[in-house]
């Protein structure tokens, strides 16, 4: 089914997130007033009282960790047309993706104590391909609002979006940024080898996942003082996108980066490791 | 009257995150009335645990987008808490400023785009767009004001980057704040007309009024956000350490968060309760929009929420510029680029407490002497607040199911729980670590 009126119906859900990507999305502001005239928004929970089950295009934030959550996410696909994830947690897991590291019976205990029999969760959050197809990814946490609308136009006019396949480094080098890594010469190179055979590449100086994480932000964190944190997720076919100039600079690996500081990509390494 | 009564409001909108309000009465007699909370729960106090220091604000700014900020902050207090680590003075005032702009953005969406469609008897924002557009503009220009500046101190509106254990890793250039002071004085009149907007529509919120405990930070030097002891105005102040006497956390069926209680069976947290708590720090013209809706301490109508929230953001609007003010005076001290303070790692646990727009938050955390978390518990501010929804509504229902129609009621109790402005994705990661030597 194609949408068929001129102006399409969108519908926002959330599920295990934060909402900052719905957040984005009201914080456009005045540019709201455009998209509302382009656009028929029937379903925002977090703004309006109406809601429909009649829409083209579902965008999804938040990850999947129950079953009432996977239930509640395939009655959506069966609505729309398109279903876009919204941000780091619905399109690779994300941050919530932490605890899928963690035993999960640690994690109930750790947070739920002797009322852990009372919660219903999966023992891992997972994305919302896991559960249902995706026509379209906004990544990042938050997401940009260029690249959402950038997502949404290319949607509507058939097109595949034009979002990059490179790492981080390729940005933040345009930008002329000091590269993480050599921001204190006496703390790096066998500092951050030694740090990273130990698990904890953060107490040896700055670590930037830079190298391994898909570019799209402009590299903004770094510009604004601190690292990349891998929020956008891995680039596609890590061995291969990697910035390879940065890791043999400072001897490390794809796989050194990717398991031993990571934040967001606990699903993606699964995933990987599965293909493997 | 409505004998017969049956509301079943699932995943009530216009607040954040998913709440139910279950209400059913059968011949007068009430057989059901709750505020259910079912949030899939995200187990953020065991994410951070075997992670650096360097990474917990990080981690817990995702909690909450749309009190980012404030969590990064409490986290960020928590951990130099408890690696006994000082910031300078620059630094306060600017995380001071950083905090204002958060709680103007909040209380915006809140006020602007969640509260007045009811006043104006819409069900969203949007037909406002085209029956009252000047209004919305003001709102729109208010809303973007306080985004612009915590992105000018935090280098993003939501999950800054800049704050980080110590300091700053780069803070904004005396333009930017000169810039940025003009544009705040400027924003007088969008002020007024916000106010304007409110009170003629305030009549709206139903007659109501329920004698509770109020909870939140106090300070002698300042309207307290960012630092202070805790205050309750049934039972005095608390040091910051013994949050935990004060929040009591407990598990009811009906919710997958937890409830709070202190003194009585309930307490609110949140700008009704700082305002009660802290009205004479109050900036002058703040306290001249308080006095137009008759709004002074202590005050026990929850509806006033949406009130001190706007009273709230113009004294958020006037302190900033105070701020500012003496920032320039004593002259910005420059850093270096990719600033990354000096912290010498210890063993500890560290408390951090903060006013967040929905109320009073903590964050407490213990490290090994690796820096490495090995536990970490958070108080919720819309943890704090369950309780009180609950027995307000236990008072409201009896008295309404006599007196008000069905549909009247259901909208009454929805603009209860969103007068809270609750943030039920936060709240809804049980937070029970425990601490044996307390």
């Amino acid at each position: 089914m194609k949408p068929e009126s001129v102006k399409p119906k969108v519908a926002f859900f959330d599920f295990a997130g934060c909402e900052g990507d719905q957040l984005q999305v009201a914080n456009m502001e005045e540019k709201i007033l455009d998209l509302i005239e382009v656009v028929d928004v029937v379903n925002f929970r977090e703004i309006m009282t109406e809601r429909s089950d009649d829409y083209d295009i579902a965008f999804i934030e938040g990850s999947i960790a129950s079953d009432h959550d996977a239930e509640r996410l395939k009655g959506i696909r069966e609505n729309a047309s398109w279903v876009v994830a919204l941000g780091s947690c619905a399109a690779i897991g994300g941050i919530n993706s932490i605890r899928n590291a963690q035993p999960y019976d640690l994690v109930q205990d750790r947070v739920y104590g002797d009322d852990a029999d009372k919660i219903e969760a999966w023992d891992v959050a997972k994305p919302i391909d896991a559960v249902v197809d995706v026509d379209g990814y906004v990544y990042g946490c938050p997401i940009n609002q260029d690249e959402f609308v950038h997502v949404v136009e290319s949607l509507l006019q058939g097109k595949d979006p034009n979002i990059p396949t490179y790492p981080v480094c390729v940005e933040c080098k345009m930008n002329e940024n000091v590269c993480v890594f050599a921001r204190d010469p006496e703390k790096n190179a066998a500092n951050i080898k030694q740090a990273v055979d130990n698990g904890s590449p953060a107490e040896a100086g700055p670590f930037c996942l830079g190298p391994v994480t898909r570019a799209g932000c402009d590299s903004q964190c770094v510009n604004e003082g601190t690292t990349c944190w891998g929020c956008r997720g891995l680039v596609p076919n890590p061995n291969e996108n990697a910035h390879q100039e940065v890791l043999e600079k400072y001897g490390l690996s794809v796989d050194e980066v990717m398991n031993k500081f990571n934040l967001y990509f606990g699903w993606q390494q699964e995933e990987l490791k599965n293909e493997q | 009257m409505s004998n017969n009564v049956n509301i079943d409001v699932e995943y009530l909108t216009r607040v954040e995150g998913h709440g139910n309000i279950k209400v059913n009465a059968t011949n007068g007699k009430i057989e059901q009335c709750e505020w259910q909370v079912i949030e899939t729960p995200r187990f953020f106090e065991s994410m951070v645990v075997d992670h650096s220091y360097k990474e917990l604000q990080h981690i817990t700014s995702r909690i909450c987008g749309i009190c980012s900020i404030g969590h990064t902050l409490a986290s960020l207090r928590a951990t130099e808490d408890a690696l006994d680590v000082d910031i300078s003075r620059q630094d306060e005032l600017l995380r001071k400023l950083i905090l204002h702009a958060e709680n103007m953005q909040s209380h915006v969406l809140h006020v602007g785009y969640l509260a007045l469609p009811d006043l104006m008897g819409t069900g969203s924002v949007l037909p406002l767009a085209s029956s009252h557009p000047e209004e919305l503009k003001t709102v729109i220009r208010l809303h973007r004001l306080s985004n612009e500046m915590s992105e000018l101190i935090g280098g993003r509106t939501t999950h800054p980057q800049r704050l980080i254990p110590g300091g700053f890793s780069k803070i904004p250039t005396e333009e930017e704040l000169i810039d940025l002071r003009e544009r705040l004085k400027n924003s007088t009149n969008d002020l007024t007309a916000c106010a304007d907007v409110l009170e003629a529509t305030a009549d709206g919120f139903p007659d109501f009024e329920r004698e509770t405990e109020f909870i939140s930070l106090t300070s002698d030097e300042d309207y307290a956000f960012y630092d202070g002891i805790i205050a309750s105005t049934d039972t005095g102040t608390y040091p910051v350490e013994d949050y935990l006497d004060v929040t009591n956390e407990f598990v009811v069926e009906q919710s997958t968060a937890k409830f709070a209680r202190n003194n009585r069976a309930s307490y609110m947290v949140g700008a009704l309760a700082r305002l009660n708590n802290n009205y004479d720090q109050l900036a002058p013209m703040a306290k001249g929009v308080a006095e137009r809706f008759g709004l002074k301490p202590v005050n026990h109508n929850p509806f006033m929420n949406n009130v001190a929230q706007l009273v709230e953001v113009v004294h958020n609007v006037r302190d900033s510029i105070k701020i500012i003010n003496t920032l320039l005076d004593e002259g910005l001290e420059a850093q270096d680029d990719y600033y990354e303070p000096e912290i010498e790692v210890k063993p500890g646990r560290g408390i951090g407490a903060v006013e967040v727009p929905r109320g009073i938050l903590f964050h407490d955390y213990t490290y090994d002497e690796n820096g490495i978390c090995t536990a970490a518990n958070c108080v919720i501010p819309t943890n704090q607040n369950h309780a009180n929804i609950q027995k307000d509504m236990e008072k409201m229902v009896p008295n309404a199911i006599n007196t008000k129609p069905e549909d009247e009621i259901k909208l009454d109790l929805e603009m209860l729980v969103r007068a809270y402005d609750p943030c039920i994705s936060c709240s809804a990661h049980h937070l029970d670590v425990e601490f044996v030597d307390d």
